[in-house]
């Protein structure tokens, strides 16, 4: 049965909507048509003068091998956060889902880090890593591995992997826990009765059953790492050294922002705006479907 | 195949809730056993320990000769049917059952002959690439009974697993239960809080209260001679009629032998409309309050003088006072009317003032 609000007057429902598709309008259409607009477009040095290019920027962006570069380093750091991420929130889900002495605090704990914005997070690890007062710097030279992320580019990618995976963890966690929540206690006892030791019910029942958990949080950890690191490498790195930790929401910003190229960064951002499109939609393509097992 | 005994078992949760206070129970090779009990009573708790679910805290549980206290649910070579059937969502049919077999390394050959036996058995044949979503309630009922055959196990055990199922449905399960049981001829333990269920499954019925047992043996015998006031009003529906000896009109009828006794106890059926008083039997007089026909008997609903009123028969589901009658067909005197009933001698039931004890007279 559908449910239909009546309203007397015809102006009233629109009237309703009207602040939220302002919102919705002003800050994120208008910006985005900006984009996509001054995408087409060419500033000379100066600022003086505006010529319509059509695809110029956008043919002189993927002929740019530097480009390709970053696409490779973005799915790359995208990878290594979401698996990471995922695997660790995931062994901590599976053992604070046993019942412990105190677990609600424990679980409490482990859920606060997602309170810490992306800046803080990347001065935390700034100053636990940095090779002059980094409190863990001065074991890793103790242990004899030449640490110094300011000037070792792969050193510097781990670091910003470490914080922002460290970050999500958290979220991910809250999720496998309702998804563990949500398996019926007597699937598992079944399973234990069938045979099956606690490592293979966990891989045959447990993980099968939580693969929809699984998939959504794939697809958001790989948002996360696209865009909201951003905030986590400005602090940290700011794409250095060299390019090593610039992804391509940082190119964007130094690109713009920096380099004053506004034509190829428009068309950078509208490359994203894609990206964003698709995995949203595969998103919801699956959530839709609820029962993916 | 195998016995399962249970000796002096005891449940205590961290927390010191005493879930099972000491139980004593033997069933033989073969035999299906039906622990019944109001809900809270510890029947499942006992029945998860045999499982190897629940840890054991005092006592000893013997499968097959064999202690089972510390042994892993894996290895107590035993198969369960959960109330919510507990089938793997992601699994085929197939699969739900092969799975068992899988873990302990069996052949696929022989677990496809062995899966292929079970459906046929089962008449799941045609259902055996389903997910367990496709199917119907008693259909996953089949599956989870399918889950257990398949593994030829010593001990099957059945957690209230016809609960979640239509009342007809249920009657032709819990006959599909029996039958397929005998030809197996595998032990069985089976947990239900439905005393019709208990009466019709058991070999040997244990009766269980607040975590003990109240008692064990053939269901017509404890129907017929109950041990406590407690099995007396669980077992049999309407309940049996339990009311104090303390009131006169029941003092005097039973002279000598209400010497020790407290309660007294009739079943429905027991009683008899008739103005004559048997020899050595107990006659009431009652009011009628309420009428119940179900077709091919009717119960009547009386109530005693409000002298009988005051004094209470102790755990009785009745309210004090309150007499059910079954008498068979359509017939029945009116509301408000005055009736005497009767019943003789050898349908009376004697128990202690507390009712832990059934006095034979």
């Amino acid at each position: 049965m559908q449910k239909q609000a009546i309203f007397k007057s015809k102006l009233l429902p629109y009237a309703l909507v009207a602040p939220q598709l302002a919102i919705v309008l002003i800050f994120f259409y208008w910006p985005a048509l900006q984009a996509v607009i001054q995408s087409f477009l060419l500033q000379d040095a100066f600022g003086l003068s505006v010529s319509f290019v059509w695809f110029d920027n956008y043919v002189e962006l993927f002929s740019e091998p530097a480009y390709f570069e970053t696409v490779v380093r973005t799915f790359i750091f995208s990878f290594a956060i979401a698996a990471s991420s995922l695997s660790v929130a995931l062994l901590l889900a599976v053992m604070a889902d046993k019942p412990l002495r105190g677990g609600a605090v424990y679980r409490t704990l482990l859920i606060w880090p997602y309170a810490v914005a992306p800046p803080v997070v990347g001065v935390l690890w700034v100053f636990m890593l940095h090779p002059s007062l980094g409190v863990l710097s001065r074991y890793l030279r103790a242990a004899g591995i030449e640490w110094n992320p300011l000037l070792d580019g792969d050193q510097a990618a781990t670091l910003v992997i470490l914080a922002a995976a460290w970050k999500q963890i958290s979220y991910n966690f809250l999720f496998f826990l309702a998804g563990l929540a949500a398996i019926p206690k007597s699937v598992l006892e079944a399973a234990a009765i069938d045979g099956a030791r606690p490592m293979r019910r966990f891989w045959t029942v447990t993980f099968p059953l939580l693969s929809p958990t699984i998939f959504f949080l794939l697809v958001v950890n790989i948002v996360y790492a696209f865009f909201d690191t951003f905030g986590i490498i400005d602090t940290m790195t700011r794409g250095g050294p060299g390019k090593s930790t610039e992804t391509l929401v940082y190119k964007v910003y130094n690109d713009g922002l920096i380099g004053g190229n506004l034509g190829s960064s428009a068309a950078q951002s509208v490359i994203l705006m894609i990206m964003v499109i698709v995995l949203t939609g595969i998103q919801f393509r699956f959530v839709e479907r609820k029962v993916t097992y | 195949m195998a016995n399962v005994t249970l000796r002096n078992v005891h449940k205590t949760y961290t927390g010191g809730f005493e879930a099972i206070k000491g139980v004593n129970v033997d069933v033989g090779d073969g035999q299906f056993c039906v622990l019944v009990g109001p809900s809270g009573c510890g029947k499942s708790t006992l029945l998860r320990m045999v499982a190897g679910l629940e840890t054991v805290t005092g006592g000893e549980i013997d499968i097959g000769g064999k202690v089972v206290n510390q042994v892993e649910p894996a290895d107590r070579d035993i198969a369960m049917v959960f109330q919510n059937y507990a089938l793997y969502p992601h699994m085929s049919v197939y699969n739900n059952m092969a799975y068992g077999l899988r873990n302990r390394g069996m052949k696929e050959a022989e677990i496809k002959t062995r899966v292929e036996e079970a459906a046929r058995v089962l008449e799941l044949s045609a259902m055996l690439e389903r997910k367990p979503r496709q199917l119907s309630g008693g259909q996953r009922q089949r599956v989870a009974m399918g889950r257990a055959i398949v593994r030829q196990p010593k001990v099957f055990l059945f957690d209230e697993p016809l609960s979640n199922l239509d009342a007809k449905l249920r009657i032709s399960m819990r006959v599909e239960i029996r039958k397929l049981q005998r030809r197996l001829n595998v032990t069985s333990i089976y947990v239900t809080h439905d005393q019709l269920e208990a009466m019709t499954l058991a070999d040997i019925l244990v009766v269980m209260n607040g975590g003990q047992v109240e008692q064990i043996g053939n269901p017509l015998a404890i129907y017929q001679k109950p041990a406590t006031t407690f099995v007396a009003s669980f077992i049999g529906a309407p309940p049996m009629n339990l009311m104090s000896t303390r009131a006169d009109e029941i003092k005097s009828q039973l002279g000598g032998r209400a010497g020790e006794a407290g309660i007294l106890g009739i079943r429905p059926e027991d009683l008899v409309i008739t103005n004559e008083t048997p020899s050595g039997g107990v006659a009431l007089s009652l009011t009628v309050d309420a009428i119940e026909r179900v077709g091919a008997e009717t119960f009547v609903y009386g109530s005693r003088a409000p002298d009988a009123q005051r004094v209470a028969a102790t755990p009785g589901e009745l309210p004090p006072g309150e007499v059910i009658v079954r008498i068979p067909g359509t017939e029945a005197p009116a509301i408000g009317a005055k009736i005497r009933v009767a019943a003789i001698s050898n349908k009376l039931h004697l128990f202690s003032g507390d009712g832990r004890t059934r006095i034979e007279a």
